[in-house]
């Protein structure tokens, strides 16, 4: 599914990641393990297609994402991959549905209303399709950002710290809703945490530890822009 | 889903700034159709009643008064001419047409024209209902006179004197209504003419002379008196001779509509150029609050635009919404001024009409309000352009992550 070598990323002049080998196979889940500014945003966003890696190889589902142009990545990007930002980002002026339909829209693809009613049901949000973001729950609105990030079937499925501030069954209920739904669609699951729940919760996983950052001097001083 | 729909939602979202961004735009865009209209109207008007009428011959005064009095039945008259003039007018080989006109009395504020037929068929008069008149104190009323004095064929009805409401009624010389005419969109509709002798009957007896005795009626018509006489030339070459002809005599004065007209709009010109300004500074300040409006709102949308991006949105589709959030306040607030600026034309319409000597309407719409539309789109779209800029650079992974 994913095999990466010496990949490299840098900010400026600032080296924010270096990884020398990653390999995930189809279907498998991983966690990215590591303390705050060690590059594990940085790596989904690599992984997404939104950031370029400098140096290194970066291969998803035999597709090299570096040869791939700006609008041929974003294409891709919608409908390969999931993303669960850390902040869930629900358009705060759209219903739940037209949240979730915002993926077609991103696609450019005709609204697939059918799609939408059955995930809400599946994660038991069927009364709150005409809600607005600000009348749902916490919980509520994660689940709706879960749906939107699984709306198109995507192969890869990222979140990024999706139990932050969660309690300990919040953040169990949080990792089985996301392997339920990348079982659902076929994806592969990637979280990447500091949160060492997150290794109990999924069993199995890959595990890959981040150091503090390529260059500790560096990350400390500076922060990781992308963390 | 789509662009527009998404874009309208967001607005929808704001109604605050975005009602003040639509008035504001509405607001200019009313003053520019108004001016538009109500400046395009008029000159229509003025033109279409000074059509084909190349001089106006009356008593000495000014031009731009004896035009105003004569085409456009606004002004007092300058004076009276002796009734001699029309025939050494007619004798003129470069005259084709003369039309007499006699002024002086009017009903419930609509001026009594005394003339001939050929006054009315050189605006293409056609009856309506009952005939032309023939003999003295027959009348017959324009559209608009007609249905405002609730005029009914077989009436009786007394001219009072003046050109104003509120004269002294002539109420031993009564009018008889024989004919309504229909409407022509000219001076004609807000008349009531009758032939040139009933004017002279209504005052004479008012002087107390029996105009009855053969003898006294003789030697009246030496005295006999016109208000002015519309002249249209048979040659173009009369344009440079006849106005000096008649000028050159001493109680004559001659006045050409055309050019008096542009004059009076030269006039009106300057006003109309200063609303259009003010307009103007309108539409701009609309566009500077939209500007900040989209602008200030980017960073709250900054997750919004980079989720869409997240989900497979190239930075194009970001650009064209924000794009279309200022095409669309800009529609909204023109569509809303157009039609209120229509509205204000309207009342004002409305309200001239109680004065009986302009008529306009709100109700019709000219193809150079087109150009309302795109001006306002370009407002929009100019000040959409660098929020739209933005919402293309934004930076997803830093948006994401902070």
């Amino acid at each position: 599914m994913i095999t990466v070598s010496n990949l490299s990323y840098r900010y400026k002049a600032h080296p924010v990641l270096q990884i020398d080998a990653f390999h995930l196979a189809v279907g498998d889940h991983a966690i990215v393990l590591g303390p705050s500014g060690c590059g594990k945003s940085t790596f989904l966003h690599l992984l997404a297609g939104i950031l370029t890696p400098q140096t290194g190889h970066l291969h998803i589902a035999s597709i090299d994402i570096k040869q791939l142009g700006q609008r041929e990545v974003d294409a891709w990007r919608g409908k390969a991959i999931g993303f669960l930002p850390q902040r869930l980002a629900l358009v705060p002026s759209l219903t739940v549905t037209e949240n979730l339909l915002l993926s077609s829209y991103a696609n450019g693809v005709p609204a697939d209303h059918q799609r939408a009613q059955e995930l809400l049901l599946a994660l038991g949000l069927g009364d709150k399709a005409k809600s607005h973001p600000h009348q749902l729950s916490g919980g509520q609105k994660q689940r709706v950002a879960i749906a939107r990030a699984v709306f198109n079937r995507p192969k890869l499925l990222l979140a990024d710290e999706p139990t932050a501030n969660l309690d300990d069954a919040a953040c169990s209920a949080v990792i089985e809703l996301l392997t339920t739904q990348a079982r659902e669609v076929g994806a592969s699951l990637i979280v990447a945490t500091h949160d060492a729940r997150v290794l109990a919760a999924l069993p199995g996983a890959t595990t890959m530890h981040l150091p503090t950052a390529a260059t500790p001097k560096v990350a400390t001083a500076q922060g990781d822009r992308h963390e | 889903m789509n662009s527009i729909s998404l874009a309208l939602k967001s607005l929808r979202f704001k109604p605050l700034a975005t009602s003040l961004n639509v008035i504001l735009m509405a607001v200019g865009i009313t003053m520019m159709t108004f001016v538009l209209s109500a400046s395009k109207q008029l000159e229509d008007n003025a033109q279409r009643d000074a059509q084909g009428i190349d001089l106006v011959v009356g008593a000495k005064g000014s031009p731009l008064q004896l035009i105003l009095s004569t085409i456009y039945q606004i002004d007092t008259p300058t004076g009276n001419i002796p009734l001699a003039t029309r025939a050494m007018l007619e004798k003129n080989r470069m005259v084709k047409q003369v039309i007499p006109m006699a002024l002086g009395d009017s009903y419930q504020g609509f001026r009594i024209v005394g003339t001939e037929p050929s006054y009315v068929e050189h605006y293409q008069g056609t009856i309506a209902a009952g005939r032309m008149f023939q003999a003295p104190m027959e009348a017959v009323f324009g559209a608009t006179a007609a249905a405002k004095a609730d005029a009914k064929l077989g009436g009786v009805f007394v001219g009072s004197h003046g050109l104003s409401r509120g004269g002294e009624e002539h109420k031993n010389a009564p009018y008889n209504v024989v004919g309504i005419l229909k409407p022509t969109g000219t001076v004609l509709d807000r008349l009531v003419l009758t032939p040139v002798d009933s004017v002279w009957k209504v005052h004479e007896v008012v002087n107390g002379i029996d105009v009855n005795d053969k003898e006294e009626k003789e030697a009246m018509d030496a005295d006999r008196e016109l208000t002015a006489l519309l002249v249209t030339y048979s040659s173009p070459l009369a344009t440079v001779n006849m106005p000096r002809y008649i000028n050159s005599q001493t109680d004559l004065q001659a006045a050409q509509p055309a050019f008096e007209a542009a004059k009076l709009f030269r006039l009106l010109g300057v006003g109309v150029d200063v609303l259009r300004g003010i307009a103007l500074i309108v539409l701009l300040s609309a566009g500077l609050s939209m500007f900040v409006a989209l602008y200030n709102a980017l960073e709250e949308r900054k997750s919004d635009l980079a989720i869409l991006r997240t989900l497979g949105a190239p930075p194009i589709k970001l650009f064209s919404l924000l794009l279309f959030e200022g095409l669309l306040l800009a529609t909204g607030g023109a569509l809303a001024g157009w039609v209120l600026g229509h509205v204000a034309v309207e009342l004002l319409g409305r309200a001239l009409s109680d004065d009986q000597n302009l008529s306009m309407t709100g109700w019709v719409a000219s193809p150079d309000e087109a150009w309302l539309l795109a001006v306002a789109l370009a407002v929009g779209l100019i000040a959409a352009l660098i929020p739209a800029i933005r919402a293309y650079r934004t930076d997803i992974a830093a948006t994401l992550a902070h």
